[in-house]
């Protein structure tokens, strides 16, 4: 039981990760709750579906066909963050001064909302799918009565949305002043290690070289493998042991996103400075 | 000059991922693997077929090579490893982490 549990919640708490982060991205939208329960919803449906379609997927792309939806799903959550955070770094100010009138946009709202939503179906499909399968294994083996297994599942379950939910609670104690700009790098981070959790994926399929792996060696200091390198790995991406080509990609995927916000903060800022004259004239 | 720098890199580069890697066999069977411990060559990629005999699945996976992949059960699948620098690598069948494990030592 408590061998399960442990697998469990592994498995859950980078999912609950993010969600805890988009959980807090996304204060003063509103609507948040329905989209990220409807998000929730989609990735534990789309669980069951992958974990049943395990078979076939691995046989695609002459085996290679798991790496490759791994590194797909992960690329769409990177978009998604991409795209918030670029959005974010235009609206989060108007959030954190007056946090009713985005509320108030609902359709600008909404386009946010959807876009984190896909990030959050896709996060607890890739990480359900795996739990799914490995019920599914104790199930079938008869190793462990049903009720424990459940049992354990539950614990495991439980002790992930815990997480999330403590780092979700956490974040909303920052002053609204930071706020914005603590989840803006978090979403950034989150964004950038989960390239570079792509990247790897793709060097496991062979479709990339690896640059030289590892780079470096810090799991004499924080192993990938303990609670500590699970909750980085999570949050930043973190590797004890990265390939180049990770490394490469959490740069390239960083850079653009900061380069976006920059533009986009540019672009918003440009009119409101013609505007203000034009209003004193009247 | 250009056509042709690029077309020795094209060659070189699908050289290295259509070249013969050496391959070797890992089997899963009462969540365990047969052999649990495999010598490859250090500085090559080489290529592991691992067959699932069991009804679960199981989880290949290994912090130190950087593999997470599931194996259905009753398959085969494919896992690319290295280049290797010389030395061990553990692995576990994350599902069974008790008595699924094993070494590949690159020399």
């Amino acid at each position: 039981m408590f061998g399960t549990a442990l697998i469990v919640f592994r498995e859950v708490l980078e999912a609950a990760l993010i969600v805890g982060i988009v959980g807090a991205a996304t204060r003063g939208i509103a609507g948040r709750g329905r989209f990220i329960a409807g998000g929730l919803a989609l990735g534990v449906i789309g669980s069951l579906v992958v974990a049943g379609g395990a078979e076939a997927i691995s046989k695609l792309a002459e085996g290679m066909g798991q790496e490759l939806f791994n590194a797909s799903i992960l690329g769409i959550a990177v978009v998604m963050l991409a795209w918030h955070n670029i959005w974010m770094s235009v609206h989060g100010r108007e959030l954190a001064a007056d946090a009713k009138k985005i509320g108030g946009d609902i359709r600008a709202g909404a386009k946010a909302l959807s876009v984190l939503l896909v990030v959050i179906a896709v996060a607890v499909l890739r990480e359900g799918s795996e739990t799914v399968l490995f019920l599914y294994g104790i199930a079938i083996s008869g190793d462990t009565s049903a009720q424990t297994m459940m049992v354990g599942g539950a614990i495991g379950l439980v002790g992930g949305v815990a997480v999330g939910w403590l780092l979700f609670a956490g974040l909303l104690r920052i002053p609204i002043r930071w706020f914005f700009s603590a989840t803006s790098v978090l979403v950034l981070l989150l964004a950038a290690g989960m390239a570079s959790q792509a990247a790897r994926f793709l060097i496991q399929a062979n479709v990339l070289p690896s640059l030289a792996s590892p780079i470096w060696d810090t799991s004499g200091i924080v192993d990938n493998s303990s609670l500590t390198g699970k909750v980085l790995q999570g949050l930043i991406g973190y590797d004890a042991t990265p390939a180049g080509m990770q490394i490469a990609f959490f740069v390239v995927v960083m850079a653009s996103i900061l380069a976006g916000m920059a533009w986009a903060r540019r672009r918003m800022s440009a009119p409101v400075a013609h505007a203000t004259p034009a209003t004193t004239t009247t | 000059m250009f056509r042709f720098a690029a077309a020795t890199f094209l060659a070189l580069s699908l050289g290295a991922f259509a070249a013969n890697e050496p391959e070797f066999n890992l089997a899963i069977e009462g969540h365990k693997f047969t052999p649990d411990r495999v010598e490859v060559p250090a500085g090559k990629k080489v290529k592991f077929i691992v067959e699932n005999k069991d009804a679960t699945p199981e989880e290949f996976e290994s912090g130190q090579l950087k593999i997470e992949k599931v194996i259905p059960g009753k398959s085969k699948a494919t896992i690319w490893v290295g280049p290797l620098k010389a030395g061990e690598y553990k692995f576990v069948g994350e599902y069974n982490e008790k008595t699924a494990k094993g070494t590949i030592v690159a020399k």
